[in-house]
């Protein structure tokens, strides 16, 4: 059954409740009609009732009584069959969202997401979970805006709480000219149809008590851009949730199994070898992030795309001292509160092109004297845990999601360090993309070629220096 | 003494120094010697803390960095530290804790009822629920955080709490200080190698101090004190005690956090200190960690580890309680019975879960093979042990419960290695069955792992390890061979445990069995996620918490994943173990900053005039690490006010401006002029020596990256000026190409920004000012053309001076040795004197500028406009090559309707241009619209008395007389403008040429 995909981009930002109530309703009713759809004819649902399958308060305390002993695989562990139409490899959040759309907008159900460990296990949940679409160049504008309004409603959609919190993203500013910088790209998403506001380093200090507004900061706070609508996700959620709603449409998500080659003919792919044996397809995506360098050298596609080690780190849980996300311009850091009461931090790339899930202490030195510096009664808490991700840098600092020049082969990636909020946009344009073999509108611009046309999209201005984006 | 629980003899604190401290508010003593937690137990206090999740009470649990539990506040309330562990606070006089996660007072914890909750609220409830109404999620999760979270950050500062870092270098780092760390620390300092010893505690020996031990027929203190003594005694050796080494990193890097005694707050010390320390070799001899037992109220005040009871017995002389049963599947508990017995608790029983004897055996004590403690009784406090036979297969009982009164439950499920180091290295492990454990499968390049952290549990198999992990470090490090003597110990091999990673429920003994003691995490939980298919130990631990709180799962590791092997039927080898990270334990934040706080966060850079400027009372602003006069409000006035007059000045009659944070390169070489050419996108092989020219620099891909003016010295000399904020950027991009594209020029290349001291002095009387200083330059025209450069004396120090202008006036800019820069600024502002010259900032710079029209990198060019863009497309040599040409060909770069540089007029001369405004046809302020350009930078010209700005406007030089809008929805402005040329005065360049 054929969807269509109704239009988000329309709907205003900063709409008002009954809007945002209505697009929810909109989505939720959708995807419930395919939900019953797909429950009838996926035989693992029978003999359960329904509403042991669907997630809510009811079915909490309904399971209560039988010890939760009820409750279903979130996703199956589906081996691989011998052919599909589709096949993404990588379970990350990209990955299963594209998969989750195939089957939802486009009717194509015949998919595994192939995952050489286990899903959500790269950056999906390795970043620090923010979500925001404070863009200053019209096509990221619009792209992330439209990943922003499907996260609106996607708790919903999928029945799955991904914890969308929307608790202000603010970049602070330090002197006039970022202040000026920050007023440019604010006007521009909101002549673009996003929430943005600029403020004073007054409203700054009452909004953000805990921050020293001060002069006695070596770069004292002037002012901040504030998307309201920014926040935060609950990253591994977001794996599965959209791996739960992908395999209740019938999409195969299979752990464990590796990619080790891509087979194809002088027309195109024809399928895969694997860890755990070859598997045909008539097309695939690849949406493997930090590793797609090695993954589409396996088609003898080089990318423009360095990989490189981000490091991300948490405190121990305190009690609620800080509500937005927090970012700082002038000493390269951000931070925000986890539901748990983590204080999260990210800063720079650590420099070095690296594969290794791992960095090293200058990059965390720097980080925690910038947050020190802006909240300076953190200085006793306590660093709990560091990790880091392998971040697909391009040379524009913007992704590639598009077809490659090996027909039936597409390509996502090039997240840089953004592709988090990014997810479910991503997955739906890349679905789109491979259903349709052509590009979504707000994809057309994410090309490979654009190295080659000048057609970049350097947010930053940065340049082809994959370590400045 | 009104320590109840304290033992008349032994432990090995100082019983005569009573130090006062409060908990929550009631007063108690302890000893000197003591921790937070010995002293706690000392009165007899085992109600803590409560649990993260459902708020139940909590006791003391260990004696070391792996406590779950308990954790406090140290200090006053608005300074305190939150969530430190009573088991690693060191007691000293005044200490005030408070406990943690309560409300109203822990007793009585109103939050308590979650746990009767708890059918509702199992492992990831939370996904399941919260999702409607669709809008209410802000709301949940308001509630939410405010129950979530451990302790309260403190509002204030500590100012006591300084923070410092140090560098080290050694051949030999040594991790932990028990029987295999000194013995391996001592062969690698009898070698002659550099050697590191760290260790955790505040006392050295590590597990020997927990219980009696003879060495050599000695007890086991005199070894340890004579050993000491010899690595005291060496230069070779730095001992560092209360030293967390908390990661490993690349090239043998390690983080290691140093405490400063706690209990002396008034030290001048770092209260912290970060010891990076890259070493040759490491041996890890960090111990292991007890495993509790899973039972039924696992959690409750008075369940405690075996080892830990012993522990502090020994090490505190404290009675962990009055009656005792020891749970237990392995050998060590009964150790822990004897002491305990021997001290004058009363053991009522000991379960053991193993069938065959024991090695040790304890006379008078009754003994229960085969058996279990299955649940605890007791709500805050422990009141017995229900006690079950267990099946063969471990996971059912047979025959009836009995209860045994105790007050202290003493579990112990075996051992684990503290493999942590060895993770952060890339080792991987390997389970061994023979002692139930993980240990490590490999061995690594520099790292080795001995006595209980590699599973060796016998004492001499410790001393021996050491002792070969330290001749093979030094061995490997280039020293020679050396002789240590180990000492004679035990060497008989324990009963081997048997595995019971938790316990069956028992009729009528219901409760929940925590496998995770912080993180709340039961058996339930796991089975649940096991069920649910979060069968990956990453998403296992993701989805119900384990392991993620702040003690890092040190207890719960292997439990939670071999019950989840359990269930899934897999061996422990297959289901893995999840990433250990680095830090082993938190590591304060504070102690990452070192002393880059306030201020001192990034050095402050200050011009060789800084102090004029403070004379002239300048108002500063930051440039990048730089601090630039921004205007100089004479009579207190603002920024425009002041900012006007000293443009109207340089138009008008003479200003300076410090110009001494220009990037400044010299380049000397015979292929000088070819780097500038292979550089800049114009061609320098014809300037001539004397003269300065203009340049631009574009980045490979095309776009405008920096520019500023080179003058040529001598034939093969010149200097290069860079913008303020690219000084650094473009000395590495010069660097690079030298280095890695073209080392076959004969150039070299260094940056001389901090040599001198650089003045601009611009307008009209220019020319005058500098005539009426003494020196020898000639500047007439003739003699000093515009874009000449002359090379003399002046206000008598040796001076270049070149004739450039930024302003569009007739300009210099003196370059003088950095020292001498306060003196000719004296100089010219005497000379200049009747022609009330004038110090401008950056403000009234940017007036200046704008008003010429010319673009500075960062605004107008941001990195995505071309020299085309900018109005300089015709500069770009079409006869050589430049980095960036080879971009400049994609038809990108010349499409039709790329943003060109433009300025702007408000049709209504007196309005006011925004800042940041975006450039629209349709007049709105309400997205979506399209946008077809942006204001780069605004002022309000005295020259044209009206505000002006450059903006970048699609194919904006074909529409200049249009009229368009320039829209803030941000501050709620739209301004009607017309397009005009960018150059708002002296377009022909009259003025600078004068």
């Amino acid at each position: 059954m054929l969807l269509r995909p109704f239009s988000l981009i329309d709907i205003d930002p900063i709409a008002s409740h009954n809007d945002k109530r209505k697009l929810i309703e909109e989505i939720v009713t959708d995807s419930r009609r395919t939900l019953s759809s797909r429950m009838t004819s996926v035989p693992r649902g029978a003999g359960l009732k329904g509403y042991e399958m669907r997630y809510s308060a009811l079915n909490l305390v309904r399971n209560a009584f039988s010890g939760h002993r009820a409750w279903p695989v979130a996703w199956r562990k589906a081996a691989p069959q011998a052919s599909y139409d589709v096949v993404i490899i990588g379970g990350g959040g990209h990955g299963l969202a594209t998969a989750y759309y195939l089957a939802r907008n486009h009717g194509i159900t015949n998919v595994a997401v192939l995952e050489k460990g286990w899903i959500g296990g790269g950056n999906t949940g390795r970043n620090t979970t923010i979500v925001r679409s404070n863009y200053l160049l019209d096509t990221n504008a619009r792209f992330y805006e439209h990943s922003l309004k499907l996260w609106e409603g996607l708790t919903q959609e999928l029945n799955f709480n991904l914890m969308v919190s929307q608790r202000g993203v603010l970049n602070l500013a330090h002197t006039p000219g970022q202040l000026e910088s920050y007023a440019r790209r604010g006007n521009a998403m909101r002549l673009n149809g996003i929430d943005a506001e600029l403020l004073s380093r007054d409203q700054v200090a009452a909004m953000v008590p805990r921050l020293d507004c001060s002069d006695r900061a070596r770069f004292p706070v002037l002012g901040g851009l504030l998307q309201p609508r920014g926040g935060t996700v609950r990253h591994d959620a977001v794996a599965w949730g959209f791996a739960r709603a992908a395999d209740q449409r019938g999409v195969d998500i299979i752990e464990g199994c590796e990619v080790t080659a891509i087979r194809r003919n002088e027309r195109g792919v024809v399928g895969l070898e694997t860890s755990r044996g070859a598997v045909q397809a008539k097309q695939i995506g690849i949406a493997v992030a930090g590793n797609s360098s090695r993954v589409a050298a396996m088609a003898d596609l080089h990318l423009p795309i360095e990989s490189h080690v981000l490091q991300a780190m948490v405190s121990e849980p305190i009690k609620p001292v800080l509500d937005q996300v927090v970012t700082s311009g002038a000493t390269h850091f951000y931070i925000s509160q986890s539901d748990k009461g983590e204080l999260v931090f990210g800063g720079d790339l650590d420099g070095y092109n690296s594969y290794a899930q791992r960095g090293n202490l200058p990059i965390i030195e720097h980080v925690i004297a910038s947050a020190l510096e802006m909240f300076p009664s953190f200085a006793q808490l306590r660093l709990m845990r560091t990790w880091g991700g392998i971040m697909d840098m391009t040379m524009d600092g913007s992704p590639i999601i598009a077809k490659t020049p090996v027909p039936g082969l597409y390509f996502n990636g090039g997240w840089c360090y953004g592709g988090f909020k990014a997810t479910p946009a991503s997955g739906w344009v890349f679905a789109e993309t491979i259903a349709n073999d052509a590009p979504h509108a707000l994809n057309e611009a994410f090309t490979l070629e654009r190295f080659a046309t000048g057609d970049v999209l350097d947010e930053r201005g940065a340049g082809p220096a994959p370590w400045l984006h | 003494m009104s320590q109840p629980f304290r033992i008349a003899a032994g432990g090995r604190i100082e019983r005569d120094r009573t130090l006062s401290f409060t908990f929550d508010g009631r007063a108690l003593t302890g000893c000197a010697g003591d921790t937070l937690a010995s002293a706690l137990l000392a009165n007899g206090v085992h109600l803590v803390g409560r649990s993260f999740k459902y708020h139940r009470p909590r006791g003391i649990y260990s004696a070391g960095p792996e406590e779950p539990n308990a954790m406090v506040a140290l200090g006053p309330t608005d300074t305190h530290t939150p969530n430190l562990r009573a088991t690693e606070i060191e007691l000293f006089d005044g200490l005030q804790a408070h406990s943690q996660n309560r409300w109203p007072s822990l007793a009585r914890d109103v939050r308590a009822v979650v746990d009767r909750a708890a059918p509702l609220v199992p492992a990831g409830f939370y996904y399941k629920t919260f999702m409607w109404p669709a809008d209410r999620w802000m709301t949940y999760e308001k509630h939410i955080r405010h129950a979530a979270g451990l302790g309260l950050a403190s509002t204030g500062v500590d100012a006591a709490a300084t923070y410092d870092r140090r560098f080290a270098h050694c051949d030999v780092l040594v991790v932990g200080g028990g029987a295999a760390g000194l013995t391996a620390a001592l062969t690698a300092a009898r070698a002659g190698a550099r050697v590191i010893v760290a260790d955790e505690r505040p006392t050295w020996g590590g597990s020997l101090t927990a219980a009696p031990t003879t060495l050599d027929g000695a007890d086991s203190r005199l070894w340890i004190a004579s050993t000491l003594a010899e690595l005291t005694e060496r230069d070779n050796v730095t001992l560092l005690p209360r030293a967390s080494v908390f990661g490993r990193y690349d090239q043998d890097l390690y983080g290691i956090a140093v405490r400063r005694p706690d209990g002396s707050p008034n030290d001048a010390a770092p209260r912290e200190t970060l010891w990076l320390v890259r070493t040759q070799r490491a041996v890890v001899a960090a111990g292991a960690i007890e495993r509790p037992l899973v039972f039924a109220n696992n959690d409750r005040p008075g369940v405690m580890l075996a080892g830990a009871a012993q522990a502090y017995l020994n090490r505190y002389a404290v009675m962990p309680g009055r009656r005792a049963v020891i749970a237990t599947n392995n050998d060590s508990a009964y150790a822990a019975a004897r002491d305990l017995q021997a001290a004058g608790v009363d053991i009522a029983a000991i379960v053991d879960a193993r069938v065959e004897p024991a090695r040790i055996t304890i006379d008078g004590v009754r003994h229960i093979p085969g058996s279990a403690v299955v649940a605890a009784r007791g709500h805050s406090r422990v009141t017995g042990a229900a006690v079950a036979h267990l099946g063969s297969d471990g996971k059912s009982l047979d025959g009836a419960v009995e209860i045994i009164d105790c007050d202290l439950i003493c579990a112990s499920g075996g051992w684990s290695p503290t493999v942590h180091l060895y993770s952060h290295a890339g080792g991987k492990l390997r389970y061994d069955s023979d002692i139930a454990a993980l240990v490590p499968r490999d061995e690594l390049a520099t790292l080795s792992v001995v006595g209980a952290a590699a599973g060796q549990f016998v004492l001499d198999r410790c001393f021996a390890a050491g002792a070969a992990a330290g001749r093979q470090a030094v061995a490997a490090c280039g020293y020679g061979a050396t002789v240590i003597d180990v000492p004679v110990c035990d060497g008989q091999a324990a009963t081997p445990p048997r595995p019971l990673w938790h316990l069956p429920l028992a009729r009528g003994h219901k409760g929940k069995r925590f496998v995770d003691l912080q993180a709340d995490v039961t058996v339930d939980d796991v089975e649940l996620a096991a069920r649910e298919g979060y069968r990956s130990v990453e998403h296992l631990k993701r989805y119900t918490t384990l392991g993620m709180g702040t003690d890092q799962g040190k207890t719960s590791n292997i439990n939670g994943l071999a019950i989840l092997a359990e269930t899934l039927n897999d061996p422990i080898d297959a289901v893995g173990t999840t990433t250990f990270r680095p830090p082993y334990t938190p590591v304060t934040l504070g102690t990452f900053a070192g002393r880059e706080t306030g201020k001192h966060f990034a050095p402050i850079r200050r011009t060789p005039l800084h102090d004029r400027h403070e004379q002239a009372g300048a108002v500063f602003a930051p440039a990048g690490l730089w601090l630039r006069p921004h205007y100089y409000p004479r009579g207190g006035v603002d920024v425009q006010t002041a900012s006007r007059r000293e443009a109207t000045a340089v138009r008008r009659s003479v200003g300076l401006v410090d110009v001494s944070t220009l990037g400044r390169i010299d380049i000397q070489g015979t292929d000088a002029a070819e780097l500038l050419n292979r550089l800049y996108v114009n061609g320098w092989s014809t300037l001539a020596i004397g003269r300065v020219r203009y340049g631009l620099m574009l980045r490979e891909d095309g776009m405008v990256s920096d520019d500023g003016t080179t003058a040529r010295l001598a034939a093969d000399h010149y200097i290069m000026t860079t913008t303020t904020a690219n000084a650094g950027a473009v000395m590495t991009h010069i660097e690079h190409y030298l280095q890695l594209v073209w080392p076959d020029l004969d150039v070299r290349v260094a940056s001389i920004t901090d040599q001198w001291a650089v003045i601009a002095v611009a307008g009209p009387n220019s020319r005058a000012t500098l005539q009426r200083v003494a020196g020898d330059i000639d500047f007439t025209n003739e003699s000093l053309p515009f874009m000449g450069l002359a090379q003399g004396t002046f206000a008598g120090v040796p001076a270049t001076v070149f004739r450039i202008s930024f302003s569009g006036e007739l300009a210099y800019e003196v370059a003088v040795p950095a020292d001498y820069g306060p003196a000719v600024w004296d100089a010219l502002m005497a000379a200049g004197e009747s022609f009330d010259i004038t110090p401008y900032g950056t403000e009234a710079l940017g007036i200046l500028r704008v008003e010429k029209g010319h673009f500075v990198i960062g605004a107008e060019a941001d990195g995505r406009a071309t020299a085309d863009d900018l109005g300089l497309g015709r500069m770009q040599s079409t006869k050589k090559d430049f980095v960036g040409r080879r971009s400049l060909g994609r038809p990108a770069l010349t499409a039709p309707n790329r943003k060109q540089l433009v300025g702007l007029r408000p049709v209504d001369a007196a309005a006011a241009i925004p800042a940041g405004a975006q450039i629209v046809e349709k007049p709105s302020l309400i997205g979506p619209v399209e946008m077809i350009g942006h204001v780069t930078s605004t002022a309000f010209s005295p020259e044209r008395e009206g505000f002006i700005a450059l903006a970048m406007i699609a194919n904006g030089r074909a529409r200049v007389g249009d009229q368009v809008f320039a829209s803030s929805p941000l501050t709620d402005t739209l301004v009607q403008m017309t397009i005009t040329n960018h150059v708002f005065i002296d377009p022909n360049g009259e003025r600078l040429r004068a």
